[in-house]
């Protein structure tokens, strides 16, 4: 079969709504298969429909409790939801245990839900990489709405917010002193704070901190002050509903700010260029790797920087004189 | 290049509490490399197949300690197979009599374990059966 016409009709039938395929294009851009770009370079011009929440947090926080609240919510009002659901390899096995789908099951036979788990295989970049283009490939499908879930530690987690519109940061009670250790990575790029199981102890107090860490910035971009809102007594549902339709309606409100602000704009502007350096470093350094683990040269060099005869910046800066001519 | 991961679906259909040894199992699939989608109890055949397309999983293997295997289990397979997904080997385990067994093989089940099995005779099973879907 020639490759474009396959390549086409694989494009096309995502469209359509083959789940299967498109999540057969996702693992394809894990694997970093040349031929899924092709396929999302087909299905690019579909792109920029969707809004993106970004909804991260300490393990146990939450997550997946509130994503499958959301996705109640954006179905009871007509909306597609997609769902990415991001869980850590293992670092000695290269396995994982993908379990965000336990809390969302209840959607599973919704024509209007797409979840999709993905494991991090220890690649920080190449992480954010395969997540760009699985937003794309959702927001192509025609999802209209797309959750992008993460545990968030720190700055690798920060990359794949980037894709996002909305960030939403879950928290709980009893964190204490590690909230200070966020401050520097996941908690500068929050547009919404939400302490979880607030009804358990310590929740005001980890309100006050989160005030009075706010109350230090002292100009918050586009003036969107994040807000910091509280889930408690998942125990009563309708409670529940009721906060999350709360919290959903301040999601609703940041887009509106995004959009009012220009906002809006910068940040589609700077998604365009970490996706664009993301690409170009795949499409220079990916051959050259290959080429150099072909032929053995890899191992070459590493053994010789390992036993000290040479020096990284030496060898690679000797490498683009070579291959960059 | 990049590593090529077994996806493998771990669920428990029908009304059946007892996950430990599912969640054995998929701890054990994680520690041999897989990633391991797991979705918990109570699931309908139906949940299962949804999500294992979804997930475009390599494998499912079912848990069931409640009796109900032989419904629920080729209920699995006759849905995949409507769903154009009848290429997804499922396996199954649990409490299931042996006189079941040959049932649940002619239903298109592929390979049932059951109590007493050692965790690594499934892997082996595993990586002589199953190999990671084709590229696209």
């Amino acid at each position: 079969m020639h490759k474009d016409q396959t390549d086409m009709s694989t494009a096309e039938r995502i469209r359509g709504g083959d789940i299967r395929l498109a999540s057969r294009l996702i693992r394809n851009l894990e694997d970093k298969n040349p031929r899924a770009r092709e396929v999302v370079k087909e299905l690019f011009p579909w792109t920029g429909r969707a809004r993106v929440l970004g909804l991260t947090g300490a393990p146990g926080a939450g997550k997946s409790t509130i994503t499958d609240h959301l996705i109640s919510s954006y179905r009871a009002t007509g909306h597609t939801v997609g769902v990415l659901a991001v869980d850590p390899t293992s670092p000695f096995s290269g396995g994982a245990i993908l379990g965000d789908r336990v809390r969302m099951q209840k959607h599973a036979e919704d024509k209007g839900v797409f979840i999709r788990s993905l494991a991090t295989r220890g690649a920080l970049g190449g992480l954010a990489a395969a997540v760009d283009d699985a937003v794309h490939v959702l927001d192509a499908m025609g999802m209209d709405r797309i959750i992008l879930e993460t545990v968030g530690t720190g700055q690798s987690e920060v990359d794949v917010m980037n894709n996002a519109h909305t960030v939403l940061l879950a928290l709980t009670p009893g964190l204490g002193d590690e909230v200070q250790t966020l401050k520097a990575g996941i908690m500068e790029i929050a547009d919404l704070f939400l302490i979880n199981k607030a009804d358990q102890k310590g929740a005001s107090k980890l309100y006050q901190e989160l005030m009075r860490m706010l109350n230090m910035v002292s100009e918050h971009h586009s003036g969107w002050r994040p807000p910091v809102l509280m889930l408690r007594d998942i125990a009563h549902p309708e409670d529940f509903a009721q906060q999350v339709e709360e919290l959903r309606a301040k999601i609703d409100e940041h887009y509106q700010v995004l959009v009012d602000t220009e906002v809006l704009a910068q940040r589609e502007y700077r998604k365009a260029r970490l996706q664009f350096l993301n690409s170009l470093r795949t499409s220079l350094l990916d051959p050259v790797v290959h080429e150099l683990e072909e032929s053995g040269e890899l191992k070459d060099i590493v053994q010789r920087i390992a036993d000290k005869r040479s020096d990284p910046h030496t060898l690679a800066d000797e490498l683009r004189s070579r291959f960059l001519r | 290049m990049a590593q090529k991961n077994l996806r493998v679906m771990v669920a428990k259909p029908g009304l059946d509490g007892h996950d430990r040894g599912a969640r054995v199992l998929a701890r054990s699939f994680r520690d041999a490399g897989y990633e391991v989608i797991y979705t918990g109890c109570h699931q309908t055949p139906e949940q299962i197949v949804e999500a294992a397309l979804q997930e475009d999983v390599d494998l499912i293997g079912l848990s069931c300690l409640s009796g109900a295997h032989k419904h629920l289990f080729p209920r699995v397979v006759r849905l995949l197979d409507e769903r154009g997904a009848g290429d997804i080997p499922v396996i199954g385990g649990g409490i299931i009599p042996d006189k079941d067994i040959s049932y649940l093989y002619e239903q298109g089940i592929r390979e049932v374990f059951t109590p007493g099995t050692h965790i690594q005779t499934i892997i082996d099973w595993i990586e002589g059966n199953v190999t990671p879907r084709e590229a696209l």
